[in-house]
């Protein structure tokens, strides 16, 4: 009999510090003191909390375990699953709370505010085993619908709970359903899920896909049936091996389980998925780029209208939905439209995941109700900013978003609010910065991105935004005049409005929010010729001091540029005379930084 | 991202040729198989040189303009072989703000490898790469798919010492 089972995140960021390895080694341990039939592990989807990863729990008890190695696997064997006792030093706990006393996890800060209804299986059950989605309501919401209602029905449920698209845009998805219901039956249909997740930095997308992909794929089935169509596509980057791993291990345990393929349920309902892999283009996650993509050419977008839900893949009435919208479907089935417009605020309903990274404490996914404000995202659930530094920005929105300054930081989020303060909600990554962050280096960042990602087809994007890094580039080398802020808004809004697709119409979001924001950052820039965090390195010199310079050398047999010289002076208490860098020679390697034992180096 | 042709000779065997003609038999009914097939392709080469290309136009009947502009508009897709030791620095915007750039710059001054480039002895590749999702270790890097995280720039000398 089992009487224990043991967790442990398989999610992308716990396999990268070996969790699988753990794993491997956790049944080993367990066979070598004959456990096997009493201690079951289990690798389940991603928890949400990677910046403690890889992350075990112990059940029935709960116990949760952080920064796991695989060192610790024999301890937590022995000591826990043998002898009952949870290993103190590796139980995870909450600054302020008293060491003997482990709370349970629904009840840490982190996941306190958290409302899980897209990731509600992500970390409990295994996502290679269709049984244990059954078992948690799985493919029952496709069981009512394909028996009670009828898709007009199924329609206007989604269209009474306000889900709005989560992939960015936030289009109403029941709308969406709705425009491609005509001829039911009279025409080829097809239904697509957009997983190339592409913004950098938010990965809640992938993490759904590996913990979760039965859900997915059941959303897909309700959507066939609500518009008429058989065929489905997930588009899912290729970047993504495990969640592709266990789609296909999903897609194949559906369809012998009988809930893809013909006559689903006995109903005479048949519907089918296949997967296609992105090859890495940012534009791809435009909509009508994707299924230029998946019908095997360069993703470029096609203008709208007509719109995919006339004239979609392959010419034929498309629904295409982010993965993240379908993970909500089937919970709206099941609990009806009322108890989901229960959340969120009045135009946007419902949970949103958010990716939390950059300077933060507690990086990893959480899912809040829209309408939570970023201060408790960022300062409860995130655990504030690490090393003492202060909030400076986040960002939202990925390249095609903005910066929030720390002045709006109790703006609640949701879709119309984050449009108003000049971001956007995107997929959902929300980079933290601190002070260290130089927000023209930052829109520099994300414009060499869209420059790289710019598809070509129209000139306002492809030249304007390359015209806009040129501009930058000139300001952080120290050659910036005060009127390329007002060129850079000219041209940012040209590229605007004169660009086919989303990407070209948001690509000078980030130089916008931030010269809004942070003008005095970029003034200072070009009138001080100087960079306030630290980053620019045109900007800075590194310099030594006097007094604190041991002599050592240390710097200068390091140097590449041969730029540190030894001068006269002894500085009181030390034996070797100090060194000093020429700034005329330096490289701004930082190699004298590193190198530099009692930190006399600085950058100014 | 910006893709230059290779220098490396190309070394393609008969084996590998029939294998690339049963992955095209393969899709011959698929709509839009262009893709899945320069993937698969890419997989048995390990990179997609014009020799390889061209095989897959004559094969396919479909214009070498075609497979090269699909070819090159995908950042996946490598017309350059990848090194013995193949490093790839994760340019992710988590990573970046926690100075995976320095990490970059470092690993070109160690090796004198500028990114996006395979060393001509075909031993070294650098790559910048876009998020690969370990945010939660930024910065992070991937030498032969073994990861690395929550790196400062006066790591990269012992970890790429492991590699000599």
């Amino acid at each position: 009999m089992i009487r224990s089972h043991v967790l442990i995140c398989g999610g992308t960021g716990c396999t990268s510090s070996n969790s699988l390895k753990i794993q491997e080694a956790m049944n080993n341990e367990l066979t070598a003191m004959g456990l096997e039939n009493e201690v079951k592990v289990v690798v389940t989807g991603c928890f949400g909390l990677c910046a403690l990863g890889p992350i075990m729990i112990v059940y029935p008890e709960g116990t949760f375990y952080s920064n796991v190695t695989i060192a610790d696997v024999h301890e937590i064997v022995e000591e826990h699953l043998l002898k009952g006792r949870p290993v103190e030093r590796l139980v995870y706990h909450e600054e302020n709370e008293s060491k003997h006393h482990a709370t349970s996890l629904s009840e840490t800060t982190f996941y306190k505010k958290q409302k899980r209804i897209a990731l509600r299986n992500c970390g409990v059950i295994n996502p290679e085993n269709i049984d244990e989605y059954i078992a948690m309501d799985g493919y029952q919401a496709l069981g009512k619908v394909l028996t009670e209602m009828t898709p007009d029905d199924v329609i206007q449920t989604i269209l009474d709970s306000g889900l709005r698209g989560r992939g960015g845009g936030g289009f109403p998805t029941g709308l969406k359903w709705k425009f491609a219901s005509g001829n039911r039956g009279g025409i080829k249909k097809f239904v697509a899920c957009n997983a190339d997740e592409g913004d950098p930095g938010a990965f809640m997308d992938r993490s759904i896909l590996e913990g979760d992909p039965h859900a997915v794929l059941e959303a897909m089935a309700i959507a066939g049936y609500a518009i008429g169509a058989d065929e489905g596509y997930i588009y899912v980057r290729a970047e993504y091996p495990i969640a592709i791993k266990r789609l296909e291990i999903a897609i194949k345990q559906a369809r012998e389980y009988g809930l893809l393929g013909t006559d689903i349920f006995g109903t005479g309902f048949n519907f089918d998925i296949q997967l296609r892999f992105g090859a890495g283009a940012f534009v791809c996650g435009e909509e009508t780029a994707l299924m230029t993509s998946i019908e095997g050419n360069r993703g470029e977008p096609r203008p709208r209208p007509p719109f995919p839900a006339v004239k979609g893949l392959f010419g034929q009435p498309t629904v295409l939905n982010n993965v993240e919208t379908y993970a909500n479907i089937c919970q709206i089935i099941l609990n009806g439209a009322d108890w989901f417009k229960t959340m969120g605020t009045e135009k946007s309903k419902g949970t949103k995941v958010f990716a939390l990274g950059g300077k933060i404490t507690n990086t990893g996914l959480v899912e809040v109700p829209m309408g939570t404000t970023l201060r408790e995202v960022i300062e409860e659930i995130g655990g504030g900013i690490p090393n003492g530094k202060k909030f400076k920005a986040a960002q939202t929105g990925g390249p095609s978003g903005g910066c929030i300054p720390a002045s709006l930081i109790d703006t609640p989020i949701d879709y119309d609010n984050l449009i108003a303060i000049g971001s956007m909600m995107g997929s959902g990554g929300l980079i933290v910065m601190d002070e260290d962050t130089c927000m023209v280096d930052l829109a520099r960042f994300f414009l060499d991105f869209t420059v790289d990602e710019s598809c070509g087809k129209c000139t306002p994007c492809r030249v304007g935004t390359r015209r806009l890094l040129e501009i930058l580039d000139k300001i952080i080398a120290g050659n910036g005049e005060l009127e390329d802020l007002d060129r850079m808004e000219e041209l940012a809004n040209y590229i605007k409005s004169a660009s086919l697709c989303g990407l070209g119409q948001t690509a000078p979001n980030p130089v916008l929010s931030t010269i809004r924001y942070f003008r005095d950052e970029y003034v200072t820039h070009i009138v001080d010729k100087k960079c306030p965090a630290g980053v620019c390195k045109n900007l800075l010199q590194f310099k030594i001091d006097l007094d604190k310079c041991i002599g050592c050398g240390m710097c200068a047999k390091n140097c590449p540029a041969d730029a540190i010289i030894r001068t006269d002076y002894i500085a009181p208490g030390h034996k070797l005379a100090s060194f000093e860098i020429d700034p005329k020679k330096c490289v701004k390697c930082g190699a004298c930084m590193e190198k530099c034992k009692p930190h006399a180096i600085y950058k100014d | 991202m910006k893709k230059n042709l290779t220098t490396v000779m190309f070394r393609g065997t008969k084996e590998q040729e029939e294998q690339l003609y049963a992955v095209i038999e393969k899709y011959r009914e698929t709509p839009g198989a262009l893709m899945p097939i320069l993937q698969e392709a890419q997989e048995i080469y390990g990179y997609l040189p014009i020799e390889v290309q061209r095989m897959i136009a004559l094969r396919m009947g479909i214009s070498m303009e075609e497979v090269y502009g699909v070819a090159t508009f995908y950042s996946q897709f490598v017309l350059n072989p990848k090194g013995e030791i193949a490093i790839a620095v994760c340019l992710g915007t988590a990573c970046y703000v926690k100075g995976s750039g320095e990490i970059l710059d470092k690993i070109t001054q160690i090796l004198g490898l500028p990114a996006g480039s395979t060393t001509s002895d075909g031993k070294y590749s650098l790559e910048a790469t876009r998020c690969i999702g370990a945010c939660g270790l930024a910065p992070v890097l991937t030498i032969n798919n073994e990861v690395y995280g929550r790196l400062v720039p006066s790591d990269m000398e012992g970890i790429l010492a492991k590699y000599k």
